[in-house]
């Protein structure tokens, strides 16, 4: 239970895990630690809409204010029925759609949440039983990260053996617990949920085949005070200039541990897809890094921070659009409560 | 190190930061009304000073800065600070 001052911890982590491999580097890119095939993806958010002119109408606040300081429009919000399980469950019955892989075949069903239905049984078990695959189904709880570490996770248990397939999910229904009259955190945050589905691969001898190439994940609890449900509260609270500082420090470190690890830089990068926090913090951790902006995935303008569903959710997008092709370099980068962030550079590819 | 360098690293960094001209950045300017920077620019443009000249400046710091020559201080007594540590 390290609680590190983790950039140069992570980083000596990533690299160190990662040496061995780059010194037998095959043609065709850097080598996968993981390989994978992505099979499929999808996304799915509720039927509401809260827009900034609703906001505007509720709160002291302005149109104006919210786009500068955090690029959101406007975001989902859950009605009567809809749940994180449900949420869920439309995100990987589209990636199992989109895969034609039966709920059957899958092996275990990862579940990135900060918003579980009820603190027992886990919103992956009900995901579990309302899309039908077999075997065991969990909730990882990594904030806003969560997506990043559910995917570092089944890659473990991938390479572990044993799991051919598992479908990681981040869903959230994180209305629910954003308290509607906090003009701080009522504008950033919306519901929605995303999912990849993950097969062991075996590539042959010298294929830079997909998978994943470098992980970094890290965690600092000094800043709890900063953002999270305090005891005997309700809703989430937050340090917002804390944070903001935090967290753009936090995703640009991490990424560079990322890149590093695996031996390449921002231009051998297809498509950078960050937690989508602030559309702020997307800029400034892109420009340290050197991505232009047509080479990252933002969607915060029309869903705001949908905490662990934004990644998959921003991916899912990407993908849709053609965005990704295989053999592609992706990095997916989150930060959240915690802190906790993860980062981590695939090579696309089915 | 000279104020004048110091002021020249604030200018440097607003410039790029909150889209302003180079002689915007006076002294006597204000961040808020005269360089239209809200609290998430001024707070860029302190991890942007953090970075350059290897000081930390708690958040709690940041509410005494409302002109430049606000920061250059800050900035300053930092170093000051950091080089009798």
């Amino acid at each position: 239970m390290t609680v590190a001052t983790a950039a140069t911890a992570a980083a000596s982590r990533t690299s160190a895990a990662s040496a061995p491999a780059a010194a037998t580097r095959p043609p065709g890119g850097p080598p996968v630690r993981v390989p994978c095939r992505f099979l499929g993806w999808g996304a799915a958010v509720p039927g509401g809409r809260l827009t900034n002119a609703d906001l505007e109408a509720r709160l002291d606040t302005s149109d104006a204010w919210i786009t500068e300081r955090t690029g959101i429009r406007e975001r989902r919000t859950s009605g009567s029925g809809e749940t994180t399980a449900s949420l869920a469950t439309a995100a990987g019955r589209a990636a199992l759609e989109r895969a034609g892989v039966a709920p059957s075949e899958v092996d275990l069903v990862l579940l990135a949440t900060t918003t579980a239905d009820t603190p027992c049984p886990s919103t992956a078990a009900h995901v579990q039983h309302a899309l039908g695959t077999r075997g065991p189904a969990v909730d990882v709880n990594a904030a806003c990260a969560g997506f990043v570490y559910g995917l570092h996770l089944a890659a473990a248990a991938i390479h572990a053996g044993g799991l051919s397939r598992v479908l990681v999910i981040g869903g959230e229904r994180i209305t629910a617990i954003t308290d509607p009259d906090d003009r701080a955190t009522a504008i950033l945050f919306g519901d929605g949920a995303g999912a990849l589905l993950l097969e062991v691969a075996q590539p042959a001898a010298g294929e830079a085949g997909p998978g994943l190439l470098a992980v970094d994940l890290g965690g600092d609890g000094s800043a709890i005070p900063h953002l999270g449900i305090p005891a005997g509260d309700r809703y989430l609270r937050m340090d917002g200039q804390e944070v903001f500082r935090r967290a753009t420090r936090a995703m640009a470190t991490s990424c560079e541990a990322v890149l590093d690890g695996a031996g390449v830089s921002a231009e051998d990068v297809a498509l950078f897809v960050p937690h989508q926090a602030n559309r702020r913090i997307i800029d400034a951790t892109a420009a340290r890094l050197g991505f232009p902006a047509d080479r990252v995935a933002v969607n915060i303008d029309r869903y705001g921070n949908t905490s662990a569903a934004s990644v998959p959710m921003a991916l899912a997008e990407a993908l849709d659009a053609g965005r990704l092709s295989s053999g592609d370099l992706v990095l997916l980068s989150a930060v959240g409560a915690g802190l906790s962030w993860g980062s981590t550079l695939l090579r696309w590819g089915a | 190190m000279e104020r004048s360098e110091v002021l020249d690293a604030v200018r440097e960094s607003a410039v790029e930061l909150l889209k302003v001209e180079p002689d915007q950045v006076t002294e006597q300017a204000a961040f808020g009304e005269d360089l239209d920077a809200d609290s998430l620019d001024l707070t860029e443009l302190v991890m942007a000073l953090e970075d350059r000249f290897g000081i930390e400046v708690p958040e709690d710091d940041l509410g005494d800065v409302r002109t430049v020559g606000d920061a250059v201080d800050l900035v300053m007594a930092k170093l000051g600070s950091g080089a009798s540590a």
